[in-house]
């Protein structure tokens, strides 16, 4: 009777799972399900031509913006909570490793996030049918901006977590937030060091630059809504880098959080 | 005798205090303990004295400063140790938005049970602690006892060889108690080892084979309950009622308290049987008679006093 290794965070994840739709996270969608109706009807009525455009930069924009809210503030709280709240000791003393409890925590928010981002696409997918009356080849980049979205939630949800296993919520969200931001501007700050004249500073945006995630990538909303063709190099690339960035940062967490004593 | 359930070798705690951490507190010191395998032992230290310190050792949820600790043979470290044991934290708080039996359903998964050895097993183990009406309410709906009992439920779901109970009795009613307890003698009886703490003295003399007492995050002796207080009367107790009309023995009555028609007294061992002697003279009818021990709250002011004394030497001796 003894479980592989690899479904003990499987089991952990459809916990957190469960516990997500419990909690009614996705109650979001009915605020983006009206968000995208009022606004393919008023989209409908001043049409100049733009419909397209302005509902798929709402649509993914909304899309983005709840999915971060998500993972940023459910992310900060998944380890924490489990602590402050003592779920964490009756867990912990079964045959589960502090590793295998942080990537089924993770995988149950990703899974979370996965499910609602799904479903917002399904809500935008239909918002574009009532106002282009069909669906076009290009609408496919609507679905690598999507993917790239999940990408980025991903990467920011490993963030929340890492946080999580030794600090307050509060300053997780601060950590988190901040280094998205700084993440998003990536490539600007790169660009600064460059046109600067100081080599210190030269050195720091460097450093700031590979060491921090580069969001900038990731955001395909643009492209998307002028059905501009994503390459399919850069799909490969963002999806590596994500896959390496997670990976380093969870193992992170799980080292500072198998050291850890709870209180 | 073979391998201790648990060995316990020189297990100190310290905890950092203060922004900067500098300075310490020591929560646990130097504590040495085997626990042989089919034995009921307790835990016993008033709040504070490092018991739940302790537990969450032996459970990895917390590091050892120094010293180390095996049960069965297997270091704290061996996660996959963790099979054969069973543990009950204090004050229990389990994931509120599940149902009792949703919530032993999940932790029954980590045991890689299947699913109808994992149905049959929660519903044994729910009817065994009396939550079978209640299996699927939300726990968040539930009381502190019914929580307590879930608790259990899980501690024991997998047929763990040792158990760890941190304070099982808390926030249980009378009847509760003493289902629990059965729990205990069963478990014992099944040849299970059993630690649990507690801070109620009747709770380990009526189960314990043997109990540890712990003040100050120090241990302060181990041996039968018997060998730490109970052995030690202080007196005796006799409870009344007098023959209407016949007035008391008068060295009793000076010393005799009325509730109603019952009087109490309390007399040293030695002069028990004069004073049963004038009782039944006056025709007295003796409702109990027991032996007065000292709980286990004089027991620990005994041994605070004793520390305290022992301080206030080594000052006197400094100077």
């Amino acid at each position: 009777m003894s479980t592989a290794r690899f479904a003990i965070p499987g089991v952990v994840a459809v916990n957190a799972f469960r516990e997500a739709i419990r909690d009614r996270i996705l109650y979001n969608l009915i605020f983006f399900a009206l968000m995208m109706f009022g606004a393919a009807i008023l989209v409908g009525q001043i049409s100049i031509g733009i419909e397209r455009l302005v509902i798929v930069n709402l649509g993914l924009s909304a899309i983005s913006i709840i999915g971060l809210i998500m993972a940023i503030f459910i992310g900060v709280g998944l380890v924490y909570k489990e602590i402050e709240k003592r779920t964490l000791y009756s867990l912990l003393a079964k045959p589960v490793r502090r590793w295998e409890f942080l990537v089924g925590k993770y995988s149950g928010l990703l899974l979370t996030l996965a499910v609602n981002t799904a479903l917002m696409t399904l809500g935008l997918a239909a918002a574009l049918f009532y106002v282009s009356r069909h669906f076009e080849r290009s609408d496919v980049s609507i679905l690598v901006a999507v993917y790239f979205i999940l990408l980025e939630l991903a990467l920011v949800t490993a963030l929340a977590l890492f946080f999580s296993c030794f600090s307050s919520p509060m300053l997780s969200t601060l950590f988190t937030l901040g280094i998205y931001i700084t993440g998003v501007f990536a490539q600007d700050i790169r660009e600064f060091g460059q046109v600067t004249k100081n080599p210190a500073l030269l050195g720091l945006t460097r450093v700031l630059y590979y060491l921090l995630p580069n969001f900038h990538n990731f955001n395909g909303i643009a492209a998307a809504a002028y059905s501009d063709k994503i390459p399919a190099a850069l799909i490969a690339q963002n999806a590596l880098y994500a896959l390496l960035y997670v990976t380093v940062i969870l193992l992170g967490a799980s080292v500072v959080f198998s050291r850890r004593n709870l209180k | 005798m073979g391998t201790p359930a648990i060995d316990i070798q020189g297990l100190t705690k310290d905890f950092p205090l203060g922004f900067w951490r500098q300075r310490q507190r020591r929560s646990l010191d130097n504590l040495t303990l085997q626990v042989e395998e089919g034995e009921v032992f307790g835990f016993l230290g008033p709040n504070g004295a490092g018991k739940t310190t302790t537990l969450k050792l032996l459970m990895g949820l917390i590091f050892p400063t120094a010293g180390t600790a095996r049960i069965r043979g297997r270091s704290i470290d061996d996660v996959d140790m963790h099979r054969e044991i069973g543990f009950l934290p204090e004050q229990p708080y389990f994931y509120d938005y599940l149902t009792a039996r949703e919530l032993l359903d999940y932790y029954a998964r980590f045991f890689g049970f299947g699913a109808a050895e994992r149905s049959e097993r929660v519903k044994r183990f729910l009817e065994r602690v009396g939550l079978a009406a209640a299996a699927d309410v939300q726990l968040r709906k539930f009381s502190k006892g019914m929580l307590q009992r879930v608790g259990i439920a899980q501690a024991i779901l997998h047929d763990p060889q040792v158990v760890f109970l941190d304070e099982p009795m808390s926030g249980l009613d009378p009847v509760g108690r003493r289902e629990v307890r059965d729990i205990i003698l069963a478990l014992k009886q099944q040849g299970r080892t059993v630690f649990f703490s507690t801070h109620i003295l009747t709770d380990a003399e009526m189960l314990c084979d043997r109990v540890a007492v712990l003040l100050g995050g120090k241990l302060q002796g181990v041996g039968s309950p018997g060998d730490i207080v109970s052995l030690k009367v202080q007196g005796m107790e006799i409870l009344f009622e007098a023959r209407d009309g016949r007035p008391l023995p008068q060295n009793l009555a000076e010393r005799a308290t009325r509730t109603g028609a019952r009087y109490r007294i309390e007399v040293p061992e030695a002069e028990l049987y004069g004073a049963l002697e004038l009782l039944r003279a006056s025709e007295a009818r003796i409702l109990s008679v027991q032996p007065l021990r000292p709980t286990l709250e004089d027991y620990f002011f005994g041994l605070v006093d004793r520390e305290k004394a022992a301080a206030h030497a080594v000052e006197v001796d400094a100077r």
